[in-house]
């Protein structure tokens, strides 16, 4: 259990209501989809990214963009309504979709200035060789510096405190305002650069090189500089350049079999209905996805090192949660009192509560609450004559002495030890009540009064509300949740029942973390974990995705592929639905672009043919007005029908945990059906709003 | 009625057989199968094969490229020195050199696409050791493909999937030898004609006319002409003539005969893989679209012919122009949509007078890829094909990188499975622009307009997809069609089959990732729905606009659908 996960139990509520709208100084700022500044920077950027070599990288956008200058040439060479107007609707469809890139990058790319100030420069108190303080620029720092930093100094870079602790404001990077502790050795040793310390004075060991510090990576992470296409989204691309070169000839054949019927066939109307039927929509959206998917992630506080991690989480098969902090509170809470040798409940729990005044620990004022609310025995001023006794990893009990009483509570086999040295004796029924509470996977502790037991308090593991509906939905998509614990297999086994998590893993080392992890991989489960230590950095390194708390070591966190800036365990079941969620927006919207083939097929073909074999008007099965306007209204649908998703694309599609089976049905039934119906509605409503605007 | 009970026979023997002769196959494959072991055992000492080497995809491919490559050569010198060869009763002249390619080409390929008429051109010896052979040899070929790409799916991690020259030798010793034999006894004891004795000449006293009445070794190369879905026939007028295709009774198993090995073959893929129920999901696809094309051309036929109806006959017994009597029209049709939805391509009819709409019907079952049921082998490698892009769109709408069986399907296996379903489609556009556009090409239709138009699309879609059906009146045996004709022959056989294989060792390396709740199912109603989309758009959207300027058109130019 690290401090954090126990300072900080994020209730599993958190995805309701994400922690964003509450951290204003964050990475992640909330910024509402349409922000305004963003809105006019992606316009401004829709136009710079019409560089051709921006474009063929998009192979279905490239042959739009091709097919726009054949257009735009044919309107010089015969000018005339409809050609500018097919001209101008297909620039339009390669700008939107520029737009559409722009405005998931322009999220990101605000971020990062946010980031950028923070990087301004600072400077730095080297320690030359003979322990000497020099000065000099942050940016001039390398790995292996040691710098010192005092309170109220920004810490020039990232680092592992060697000499000293010191409180840390964060909140630059986590948003969280409260500050935390960071000192020399441990697993608390990591600072990054640009935090602020506050108090006291530490030297920091530098581990990043220059340019390559954790902001350095936010920053090149949220911009996208560093995005590379993820496995997923190059076999995507790839089908859609299958789709693409399928129907290019499918097209361009029409000229000669047109030739052969005796129609002329017009080249504009070729290129629209080639536009029109290469799967435009998705290969518009297709890297708006990706960005926003990232994007989301940092909305939740989360940095993912790849979009390869991003794709990986959606297919992860087995989880494994950290007891303490993720599923349950990290605090164990006193349930119930168990009196023994004759004494009440009441005597016992006054005892209990006495020896826990002094105790500030959250367990220790558990007590103090279930003894109010049990017997309202209220917090007592003790007389002057009165000793606390601190708890210590020898006595392993706590209490006080006072009025001649020596009250004690701790283990029960270091009370029972204490009380036969003071000369008592043990009842009979103590240890049958120490072993039931233990094996309910509570902790129990012993209370004694001098040389006698008054009983056992039981020391609740508590589970968070809500985790159980949570692991639900889990098995219900499929995966498989483990629980990771230091406790011994009793306690594991009945909080693992109680949480409702699959399987469990106790006493748990780093190496049976490990073992564990490979042999889920070794059956060919995707594993994702989350963890702090430098101890835990193999098995972060060696799982699929390796979440790595911000609170961690630096170790940890490189050893991990995401890092989770509010370290909250809990989060990792985000991760794995915004994985999904990810990839359920790029199927949804290619099957709604391919859906939405089959109308534009029904409104150009016969506009196309139509002056030959007027028969073919039977296939103008939505009746419209005429040729050019039924072409110029499936162009204009196919333009605008990307605007109207880039929401879809950038939120990315609703999301519920279900099963395979139910979400598929959803999905095909609002995409594929949806993605087939919708068209001709659209498409007849913009031919009638063309005809009552007299353009045709 | 008689269709009623025609359709629950077939039905009820489909059945027995997609349970029993799928099993028997996957046993044949799996290396259980050894009545004949001592001749199997002697081929791999004549051929020098060691049976217990396997192939990775690259010598599987190249293996079978080869072999190919010298069928082709051989079949073609057969041709060519056919004056000087044995068994030439009507001492036949050699084939000319372009329809010598292009024949060769044809039964190499499964296509059995005819620029000639069999009993005035080829020789017995030509039919048996040149085209009999080849109709052995290639479904053997088709269903090898087919095995190792489904081993792809069942191996784990290993980069082999199979022997060629094992898998060929079994299934023709094993499946088509056998079964072929069998029903050509049949077809004899039916009044097929079997024998070695040249053609008669019969004098008509009463009118004075002599007339030559072909024979030759017709009904074995029968058996194996439906079984083997080649669909080249002995006689010109193929299954429409009595010595190949004498009683009800063949016309029947010439229909289950074309069915049988496509049709089965998703059971051995389901035996194979573990799990029947995918077979049972492919076969549901197959059989969903088949049965519309039937119900659908049946229909149309049994309208009648618009333009007759245009002259005001009336049509009771639905368009029996051009259909055998004996037959029917909506036996014809089931003839014509099984022989066009396998790759088969015989014909008890002339599928060139079929109404619009029924033509369609025809040429629409095989623009779908020939994959309802399909050819031997080839149905089940393209459906899969299909499959595993319904797998990856289907599989992207649930949230997890698409896996079909296990095997996830990433990039390379798009790229191959991209690339397989996209030939076909591309390759017979591309040659019918090209005919339709010059001189050459124009020539060969009989009929002006849109029925012109869909002769030549129909002949170069029957030959891209190795269905080898014609819809005569194109006059094919010039040399453009015969070069061109080769031409796709070729790229529709070949450049499937080496992606197929391809995917095929890309699968087998891979290692299953487990199977839970939140797996993409692949063998439920939905799936079936899926595939049935992809095959329907890939297809329709292909075919759409070439197909309403041919049989659309000239159906509406009669102002109605139907």
């Amino acid at each position: 259990m690290t401090e954090t996960q126990a300072r900080n139990p994020q209730p599993p509520t958190a995805r309701v209501s994400p922690p964003i709208a509450k951290e204003a100084h964050g990475v992640a700022q909330a910024r509402s989809l349409f922000d305004r500044a963003i809105l006019r920077q992606a316009s401004v950027d829709a136009f710079k990214k019409l560089d051709p070599r921006i474009q063929i990288k998009n192979p279905v956008m490239f042959v739009v963009l091709v097919g726009t200058i054949v257009t735009l040439i044919e309107a010089i060479v015969h000018p005339g309504l409809f050609v500018w107007s097919i001209t101008a609707w297909l620039f339009g469809t390669v700008l939107f979709a520029n737009f559409a890139e722009a405005m998931a990058e322009g999220r990101g790319k605000a971020q990062a200035d946010t980031l950028r100030k923070m990087r301004a420069e600072t400077e730095a108190r080297r320690l030359d060789e003979n322990g000497k303080e020099v000065r000099v620029p942050a940016s001039a720092l390398t790995k292996g510096d040691r710098v010192v930093c005092e309170s109220g100094d920004l810490i020039p870079s990232d680092g592992d405190i060697i000499e000293g602790i010191a409180s840390v404001d964060e909140s630059a990077i986590t948003g969280e305002s409260a500050p935390v502790i960071r000192e020399s050795g441990g697993d608390r040793s990591a600072v990054t650069g640009g935090t602020k310390v506050l108090s006291d004075r530490i030297v920091v060991n530098i581990t990043a090189e220059r340019g390559h510090t954790f902001i350095d990576r936010m920053i090149s992470l949220v911009e996208g500089a560093s995005r590379q296409k993820t496995p997923n989204e190059i076999a995507l691309t790839i089908l859609l350049a299958v789709l693409t070169i399928v129907f290019l000839p499918v097209v361009v054949v029409l000229e000669p079999f047109g030739r052969y019927a005796g129609v002329g066939v017009s080249v504009v109307v070729l290129v629209a209905l080639l536009v029109c039927l290469i799967p435009t929509t998705i290969g518009a959206l297709l890297s708006a996805i990706g960005i926003a998917g990232m994007d989301r992630l940092v909305q939740r506080n989360v940095l993912a090192m790849s979009g390869r991690a991003v794709e990986a989480a959606g297919d992860v098969q087995t989880l494994l949660l950290d007891k303490t902090g993720t599923i349950t509170l990290g605090n164990r809470m006193a349930s119930a009192f168990y009196p023994v040798g004759g004494h009440s409940e009441e005597e016992l729990a006054a005892a209990a509560q006495l020896s826990s005044l002094a105790d500030e620990t959250p367990e220790g004022r558990s007590i103090v609450v279930l003894a109010k609310e049990r017997f309202n025995i209220r917090e007592r001023d003790l007389g002057p004559d009165h000793t606390f006794v601190p708890f210590t990893a020898q006595t392993r009990m706590s209490g006080l002495d006072v009025d001649h009483r020596q009250v004690r509570k701790g283990a029960a086999e270091a009370v029972k030890r204490w009380v036969i040295d003071q000369g008592g004796t043990l009842p009979a029924e103590l240890d049958t009540i120490v072993e039931r509470v233990a094996r309910a996977g509570s902790t129990p502790l012993a209370v004694a009064d001098g040389g006698d037991v008054l009983g056992v308090v039981e020391l609740k593991d508590v589970v968070k509300q809500g985790i159980r509906e949570r692991f639900d939905a889990m098995r219900q998509m499929g995966i498989r949740t483990v629980m990771i614990t230091g406790d011994n297999p009793l306690t594991a086994a009945a909080i693992a029942e109680e949480a409702g998590v699959d399987d469990y893993l106790a006493e748990a080392t780093p190496e049976a973390k490990m073992a564990l992890i490979r042999s889920e991989q070794e059956g060919g489960k995707l594993v994702a974990m989350t963890g702090d230590g430098t101890n835990d950095a193999p098995a972060l390194a060696q799982a699929d995705v390796g979440v790595a708390m911000n609170t961690g070591t630096t170790a940890a966190k490189e050893a991990g592929n995401m890092v989770d800036l509010d370290s909250n365990p809990t989060k990792l079941i985000d991760i794995v639905e915004i994985g999904k969620q990810l990839l359920i927006t790029r199927g949804a919207l290619t099957t709604f672009s391919i859906s939405n083939d089959v109308a534009k097929y029904f409104a150009i073909i016969p506009a196309l043919f139509v002056t030959t074999y007027p028969q073919l008007r039977a296939l103008n099965i939505m009746r419209l007005h005429s040729p050019q306007s039924a072409v110029l209204s499936a162009v204009i649908f196919n333009a605008l029908v990307i605007i109207a998703l880039i929401p879809l694309a950038l939120r990315g599609v609703r999301f519920k945990a279900a099963s395979s089976s139910a979400i598929l049905r959803r999905n095909v039934l609002i995409y594929g059906i949806g993605g087939l119906i919708t068209p001709f509605i659209f498409i007849k409503l913009i031919d009638l709003i063309l005809v009552a605007l007299h353009w045709y | 009625m008689g269709f009623f009970w025609t359709i629950v026979a077939l039905v009820v023997l489909l059945g027995l057989s997609w349970r029993y002769l799928g099993s028997y196959l996957a046993a044949v494959f799996d290396g259980r199968v050894h009545f004949l072991a001592p001749i199997e055992r002697g081929i791999y000492r004549v051929v020098g094969v060691d049976p217990e080497h396997e192939q990775s995809w690259q010598r599987y491919a190249s293996s079978l490229v080869i072999f190919s490559a010298i069928s082709i050569g051989f079949t073609y010198l057969i041709f060519r020195l056919q004056g000087s060869l044995p068994l030439n009763p009507q001492h036949l002249g050699a084939l000319p050199p372009v329809l010598s390619f292009n024949t060769a080409t044809s039964f190499v390929t499964n296509t059995n696409w005819q620029n000639y008429a069999g009993e005035t051109t080829m020789s017995y010896f030509s039919q048996i050791v040149a085209l009999t052979t080849q109709q052995f040899v290639t479904p053997a070929v088709g269903i090898a493909v087919a095995i190792a790409l489904v081993r792809g799916f069942s191996r784990h991690g290993t980069s082999t999937i199979g022997n060629f020259w094992v898998d060929i030798t079994r299934c023709l010793l094993y499946v088509l030898i056998p079964i072929a034999f069998c029903f050509g006894i049949v077809f004899v004891a039916q009044g097929g004609v079997q024998t070695l004795a040249g053609p008669v000449n019969i004098h008509n006293h009463l009118n004075g006319v002599t007339q030559t009445i072909p024979r030759g070794p017709i009904a074995f190369m029968e058996s194996i002409k439906q079984l083997g879905t080649n669909g080249g026939g002995f006689l010109n007028a193929n299954s429409a003539a009595p010595f190949e295709n004498p009683t009800g009774l063949t016309n029947f198993l010439s229909i289950y005969l074309v069915l049988v090995l496509p049709f089965s073959l998703t059971y051995t893929f389901g035996k194979m893989v573990g799990s029947v129920r995918h077979g049972a999901t492919l076969l549901a696809a197959m059989v969903i679209i088949f049965g519309c094309w039937v119900g659908y051309t049946s229909y149309a036929e049994h309208q009648g012919n618009p333009a007759v109806a245009a002259a005001g006959v009336h049509q009771s017994t639905g368009n029996t122009e051009g259909k055998e009597v004996r037959f029917g029209d909506t036996s014809s049709a089931l003839f014509g949509v099984a022989s066009t939805s396998t790759s088969t391509g015989s014909a008890n009819s002339s599928y060139d007078s079929f109404t619009p709409m029924g033509g369609m019907g025809l040429m629409t079952g095989m623009m779908l890829g020939e994959v309802t049921p399909g050819g031997d082998g080839s149905g089940l490698y393209t459906i899969l094909i299909y499959a595993i892009v319904a797998v990856f769109i289907g599989g992207l709408m649930i949230g997890r990188t698409p896996e079909f069986l296990g095997k996830k399907i990433q990039a390379r296996e798009i790229k191959l499975a991209g690339l397989a379903s996209l030939v076909m489609p591309l390759t017979v556009l591309i040659l019918t622009a090209i005919a339709v556009s010059v001189h050459a090409g124009r020539a060969g239709p009989l009929n002006a307009g849109p029925h012109g138009f869909s002769e030549i699309l129909y002949a170069l879609t029957s030959q891209g997809n190795n269905n080898g059906s014609a819809f005569a009146g194109l006059s094919g045996n010039t040399a453009f069609y015969n070069i061109v004709g080769a031409i796709d022959m070729l790229i529709g056989r070949f450049v499937i089959i080496v992606p197929a294989l391809a995917l095929g060792g890309a699968l087998a390396e891979k290692h299953p990732v487990p199977t839970s709740v939140g797996t993409f199912r692949t063998d439920t109603p939905m799936f079936v729905g899926l595939t049935i989309g992809v095959i329907l758009i890939i297809g329709g959207l292909t075919f759409f606009p070439a197909v309403s300027l041919g049989p659309i058109v000239e159906q509406l130019s009669h102002h109605r659908f139907f």
